[in-house]
């Protein structure tokens, strides 16, 4: 019998429907909330969620190396905060074009990740969470210091970033879709990535990387390319950041915020990639009505969220699959 | 003479003040079917990871197809066609057999690495991937999760994915402890049927299926060698009789 006569005969599970459908239904929701803001939903709704949109990339790129890869990086607003201060130094410095910057940004971005990503992955477990963070605070403080541009307070941006001089940001549908189409196509990327000889390897080595080195493969090696392209896609995010509150503050990148971003990985189901982008929605959208509602929105917020993990297991999207198994088993 | 597959030199390594690897001296030829034999604890799942490079040795060298490789990581072993399986198996428990498989043809391929793909879908890896579970008689189980397997698909799984390696060496701890004694009588067939093509070190505790298959034997006591050589001669040995196999061989 030949093997290729085998391998037609025993035909591959097909992927679940959910997993193909729950990224098209939460992109094509997202396509059409611009309609529902003509129909009367608070224009206010049209700025959180572009803001949402933001994170999520961060998000997202945070799920590539902690949910696929497993290493859990504390310091992943340092990335946000280069892409932030990328844009506004350079706004400040009156070059706003988009391609100029973002080259900028993304380069500096590998480089700073690069470097530290090396060191960081010479370490293991609760060693990485540690010295991640250090790398963040690192770049905190150096944002502090910086006091040309504007030290502690921050750096307000009198202009916004411009493509082959036309001002793309300045329209806030306009906007909106620029941030859903940057999310939709890194999603599409980190997708791709996954499913890559390079993101199987990346999988493998979450799982067994000693199985995985003496197959021949440098996990080291591997992991920091998924770090790099992680911190690239955070400062992508960044960019659009400060062009979306036309400010830029050390406070970017303190490590609460890189906190916030496991939270929204963790909220909405680590390693499903889609499971990031629901939840950087639901923890932006959450902390926005909660913080109208009440001033102690941050001691109802962190223990909702605890509990919401640790009953649903596997965050937003682990609860889907559960309800719809229910539904038909 | 060829270069041998592996040669052991002095290999010395201890755990604080535990001798685990005592001046090893070993030599395999290519294609040659070496059992590692000793009671437990005697130091052979250490002497493995030593020459897999997943341990280092204290001091010593080893020497693979002639070229010193004591100081090479283990994915450069791996690249250089030395393979190995676990005592206790290692596999990629969610991913399917056919793709711990391929996992391994990729390793050999001109782009182990390469992003966009969809490797899943990549014929010019499962091809072979498909052909080593057809070797190994896993092709039935090809899409179950390598974690849902039994015991003795996850000893034969780790075979195949050793083959794909291209290997000049495979070493195997213990490939039949756990195993039911119908899977264990496949397994040895299996190994019978890829005696030749490659070298094998193969530690093992059943007796019956070292004397089935090895060409030689090596009797490892308290990280020693106390015997090496033709199976008949090593079973007569009155210092192994003593020391390892007892009266009831
Ligand atoms: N990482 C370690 N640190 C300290 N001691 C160890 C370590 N690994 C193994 N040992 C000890 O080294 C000795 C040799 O262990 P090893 O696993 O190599 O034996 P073995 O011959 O494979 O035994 P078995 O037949 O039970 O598999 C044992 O006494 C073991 O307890
Ligand atoms: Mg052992």
């Amino acid at each position: 019998m030949s093997a290729v006569t085998t391998s037609a005969a025993i035909a591959r599970p097909a992927l679940p429907a959910a997993r193909r459908l729950a990224p098209l239904v939460i992109l094509g929701l997202l396509a059409l909330l611009p309609l529902a803001t003509a129909l009367g939903l608070p224009a206010h709704w049209l700025t959180l969620v572009t803001r949402a949109m933001i994170f999520a990339v961060a998000a997202l790129s945070l799920d590539l190396i902690l949910g696929v890869g497993g290493l859990v990086s504390f310091g992943h607003a340092a990335f946000i905060g280069i892409g932030a201060y990328g844009a506004g130094i350079l706004i400040t410095e009156g070059q706003t074009e988009l391609l100029v910057a973002l080259p900028a940004i993304l380069l500096v971005c590998a480089a700073f990740a690069a470097v530290t990503g090396y060191v960081s992955l010479r370490t293991r477990g609760v060693a990485f969470i540690m010295i991640t963070l250090a790398f963040g605070q690192m770049a905190f403080y150096f944002a502090q210091a910086l006091s040309a541009y504007g030290g502690d307070d921050g750096l307000t941006l009198y202009e916004k970033s411009t493509l082959l001089g036309r001002e793309i940001f300045a329209n806030r549908t306009g906007f909106y879709y620029i941030a859903l189409g940057t999310l939709a196509f890194c999603y599409w990327l980190a997708r791709r990535l996954v499913a890559s000889r390079f993101g199987r390897v990346l999988r493998a080595a979450r799982e067994n990387a000693v199985r995985v080195t003496v197959t021949g493969y440098d996990v080291d090696h591997v992991r920091l390319g998924a770090y790099v392209i992680s911190g690239m896609m955070a400062g992508l995010s960044g960019f659009l950041l400060a062009n979306q509150t036309d400010f830029v503050s050390p406070a970017f990148m303190s490590w609460q915020r890189s906190g916030e971003l496991i939270f929204m990985v963790v909220l909405g189901g680590v390693g499903s990639l889609h499971g990031a982008i629901v939840g950087a929605l639901a923890f932006l959208i959450a902390e926005d009505v909660l913080s109208a509602w009440t001033q102690n929105w941050k001691a109802i917020f962190g223990p909702l969220i605890v509990l919401f993990v640790l009953f649903t297991q596997g965050g937003i999207a682990g609860l889907m699959t559960k309800l719809r198994g229910r539904r038909d088993g | 003479m060829a270069e041998p597959a592996l040669a052991l030199k002095g290999l010395a390594k201890s755990f604080g003040a535990l001798k685990v690897t005592d001046g090893v001296d070993l030599s395999i030829a290519p294609g040659e079917l070496h059992a590692l034999i000793g009671p437990n604890g005697a130091g052979k799942t250490t002497l493995v990871h030593q020459i897999s490079g997943t341990l280092r040795p204290d001091s010593g060298a080893i020497l693979f197809g002639g070229t010193d490789i004591t100081h090479l990581p283990p994915q450069k072993r791996a690249r250089a066609g030395l393979a190995r399986t676990f005592q206790i198996t290692s596999t990629i428990a969610s991913l399917s057999a056919l793709e711990n498989v391929a996992l391994g043809v990729q390793a050999h391929s001109a782009h182990p690495l390469s992003f966009f793909r969809d490797a899943a879908r990549d014929e010019a890896l499962n091809a072979p991937a498909w052909e080593a579970l057809e070797a190994v008689g896993l092709t039935e189980r090809a899409h179950a999760p390598a974690g849902s397997l039994s015991h003795g698909e996850k000893r034969a799984l780790e075979i195949a994915m050793a083959l794909t390696l291209k290997p000049k060496l495979i070493l195997l701890d213990e490939p039949l402890a756990g195993v039911g004694h119908e899977e264990g009588e496949r397994l040895i067939a299996l190994l019978k049927s890829l005696k030749g093509r490659f070298a094998m070190l193969l530690v093992e505790h059943d007796m019956s299926a070292v004397f089935a298959l090895a060409d030689r034997v090596t009797v490892l006591v308290y990280g020693g060698v106390i015997a090496s050589g033709e199976p008949a001669a090593v079973r007569a040995d009155p210092a192994v009789r003593q020391a390892y196999l007892g009266e009831e061989v």
